[in-house]
């Protein structure tokens, strides 16, 4: 399948110039008579699907228009069902004239999420840690209100893409201290911490996040003493942490795992005591190394919030399934398919941004450090 | 250790006591939250009037179940309800796993394929399904795709025996059950018989030094083998084909749409977290590897099925292992589209009519647990025996 390779040039000729990306990817499309023919067939069916999906997203494609009336007509997206509902897909049900604090809940979520990816604060744990609460502590407070003048809104009011940030952003800022601990205590020399750890982080991965979102919705309630009872989004909310934190643990452990001994060692013998070792030489290294692997985990609970439609929040997700079951907006597939290409297009946006992200810091943090 | 070192007072030292006395603190702070939460769920089961136990177990369910695989009616224990839905779990998971293995496997070798259309597609694929929650996606497949397919009267067909439409799959059935259960024996049977015989081929073909097409013989004996097996038995048996009366189908197998969505938008979020986990294994096979098998005049069939897979599978199954019990637990989505699932089911329904949910979610999130724990543990005997013994 490879290209056949050169022929040993001539001992004293220079080496051929390199030849420019395109001629590169051409000679790798066209080289033996199997090859030209897998090229065709894939050229073809990328010929046959995407003119349609750009015709279908754009050319032919509904941008404005009063209402559902405008969605009539069935050839291209409708994506009037998106700017028309983008109060609930933004907002959920929180009451319009307070919506300027989800606003800045959103703006605050989004700025804390750059602020962790800023180099001077991965490398400072404390300011990492200060900014991954102060975020969701923050949205809290103003998202609630009863403060400061704030009129209280209450949580069966949140929704749509304000929910999906403040769930991620609570999960995020309790699951990565919770999976620390669990992996430093896996590690432990005192044996029923280590054990406790281990139970913890295996029925974490063994149990479907659907299930533990279910103990939280009907188990946990029973094991309050009455009188006391925690919101749904609270209750959801320690699900996803108790939930990730396994996860995060073991990305820890990997990171952990991967400081050479030989550095303990050393330190050992120069005399630092081991919670010195621990905070100087191995979490320093660890949390580098354990960085791609706590994004990718940051993505996963991206995606995982849409879970909690299950148990009947109204997360972003779940604001596009409820538009589309409003009887005015049923005039055909262009709306439904529009809205799910948005949604997919909005998660995808943030996600593959935030891998991208991850994947440039690695490469330049990666040698040496 | 010895046990009367216990009583000697060098071993107390200050250290060791201090060790002991955090964990008595924990171990007390443990109990601590455990004896209030009981306390408080005695008392408010007692307010709430709840029952306890697992009799409910036998008492009949009332209520019906979509999709069966074995008998189940509503007049049927709720035990009865945990199996059949337990059941609908396991085969999903099962179909699912079956085709995301080797699509995964096909897209991440794409992905390092010399043609660069070909690799550019498969990454595309990758990255997109990776980066779109898996419900959206779930979502897509059940209320885009499946719910907007025609009536009965105006299916899809293949070749006039497999039928897809608003109802679901359609699949012809084998007549006979038991001529069906015996032909499925035989080729499980021709199936040992291969790997085994290929096994014992592959041994004198090593010993004998055959590195040329020789060497293709075993795979090609242990895969072929079964295959024509199965077509063997395909033709013979007699097989009933659905046939359109009145407005739907008569005859055949019929695969709810639920079960449909399910297996195609798990397989495909799997395959793309697969492909990446191939592409990761192969990568992690050291290029001398097969810059020297090549130089030593290898054709390029045995460099890859002798050199490069056998270490790239040592990389590759362990978190495949690990992947496919993340789709088990992603089946328990099935609840966003009502397939009767484990969960939807036993932690939904018979939840909401039990009240029971010590009782209901002890026993689900066991489930689980248990079967994670039991491919987890035949995934390390695996690892131990036969990848880094290297067999």
């Amino acid at each position: 399948m490879n290209a056949p390779s050169a022929l040993a040039p001539a001992p004293d000729s220079a080496p051929p110039p390199r030849p420019g990306a395109v001629r590169r990817f051409a000679a790798s499309c066209i080289s033996t008579p199997a090859n030209i023919a897998l090229t065709a067939a894939i050229a073809l069916l990328l010929a046959l699907t995407l003119p349609d999906l750009v015709e279908w997203t754009l050319v032919k494609a509904r941008f404005s228009g009063a209402g559902p009336e405008a969605c009539r007509d069935p050839d291209g997206a409708c994506w009037v069902f998106v700017s028309a509902r983008i109060g609930q897909l933004l907002y959920g049900d929180y009451p319009p004239p307070e919506r300027w604090r989800v606003d800045l809940v959103l703006a605050i979520t989004a700025a804390c999420a750059i602020g962790l990816m800023l180099r001077p604060v991965r490398r400072h744990a404390p300011l990492a840690l200060a900014l991954l609460w102060l975020g969701p502590a923050l949205s809290w407070v103003l998202a609630l209100g009863g403060v400061f003048g704030l009129p209280p809104v209450a949580t069966t009011r949140w929704g749509g893409l304000a929910l999906t940030a403040i769930v991620a952003a609570t999960t995020l800022a309790g699951a990565i201290p919770l999976g620390l601990a669990l992996a430093l205590a896996r590690r432990s020399q005192l044996p029923l911490l280590r054990w406790l750890a281990v139970a913890t982080i295996e029925l974490g991965r063994g149990v479907p996040l659907v299930a533990v979102l279910f103990v939280a919705m009907a188990v946990l309630p029973l094991l309050l003493p009455p009188g006391v009872e925690l919101s749904p989004l609270l209750r959801a909310a320690l699900a996803f942490v108790v939930f990730n934190a396994a996860g995060m643990a073991e990305v820890f452990r990997g990171g952990l795992q991967a400081v050479p001994a030989i550095q303990t060692e050393g330190a050992r013998a120069l005399g630092f005591t081991r919670l010195q070792i621990l905070g100087l030489i191995e979490l320093p290294q660890a949390l580098v190394i354990a960085m791609p692997g706590l994004v990718n985990t940051a993505i996963a609970v991206i995606k995982e919030t849409t879970v909690v439609l299950i148990i009947g929040l109204l997360d972003f997700l779940a604001q596009i399934q409820a538009g589309l079951a409003d009887p005015q907006w049923i005039v055909g597939d262009q709306v439904r398919d529009a809205a799910y290409f948005f949604a997919g297009l909005v998660f995808w946006i943030v996600c593959f941004g935030l891998s991208r992200l991850s994947a440039g810091l690695e490469r330049r943090t990666a040698p040496g450090r | 250790m010895a046990f009367a070192a216990l009583f000697t007072a060098r071993y107390w030292t200050w250290r060791r006591l201090g060790a002991l006395s955090i964990q008595a603190l924990i171990a007390a702070a443990v109990l601590a939250v455990v004896w209030a939460a009981a306390e408080n769920a005695l008392a408010n089961l007692a307010r709430l009037k709840i029952k306890t136990g697992f009799e409910f177990l036998e008492r009949p369910a009332g209520f019906a179940i979509a999709q069966r695989l074995i008998p189940y009616s509503e007049s049927s224990s709720y035990f009865a309800a945990f199996l059949t839905a337990l059941l609908n779990t396991l085969v999903l998971a099962a179909v699912a796993i079956l085709i995301a293995t080797p699509l995964g496997f096909a897209i991440g070798v794409a992905r390092r394929a010399p043609n660069q259309l070909l690799a550019g597609v498969a990454t595309a694929y990758v990255e997109t399904l990776r980066n779109v929650p898996l419900l959206l996606q779930l979502f897509f497949w059940y209320f885009a795709v499946l719910q907007t397919l025609p009536a009965p009267r105006a299916s899809h067909s293949l070749l006039g025996v497999i039928f897809l439409n608003n109802r679901g799959l359609i699949l012809p059935a084998p007549a006979d059950a038991g001529s069906a259960a015996i032909a499925l024996g035989a080729i499980l049977a021709v199936g040992a018989l291969a790997a085994w015989g290929a096994r014992i081929l592959r041994r004198r073909l090593e010993a004998g030094g055959a590195t040329g097409g020789g060497a293709l013989l075993a795979p090609a004996l242990a895969f072929g083998a079964p295959l024509l097996a199965l077509l063997a038995a395909a033709a013979t048996l007699h097989w009933e084909r659905p046939v359109l009366s009145g407005f739907n189908f008569a005859g055949g197998i019929v695969v709810i749409p639920e079960f449909v969505a399910m297996a195609l938008a798990l397989s495909l979020y799997s395959a793309a977290y697969i492909a990446e986990i191939v592409r990761a294994g192969i990568a992690s096979v050291a290029p001398g590897q097969v810059e020297a098998a090549r130089a030593l005049g290898l054709p390029p069939a045995i460099v890859s099925l002798r050199i490069v897979i056998p270490q790239a599978l040592r990389a590759i199954v362990p978190p495949l292992a690990n992947e496919h019990l993340r789709l088990l637990r992603n089946t328990t989505l099935a609840a966003a589209i009502a397939y009767p699932d484990l969960m939807l089911v036993f932690a939904g329904t018979v939840l909401n009519q039990t009240v029971q949910a010590f009782e209901v979610m002890a026993i689900t999130v066991a489930t689980y647990l248990a079967i994670s724990l039991v491919v987890s543990a035949a995934m390390n005997l695996y690892n131990r025996r036969v990848l880094q013994a290297g067999g």
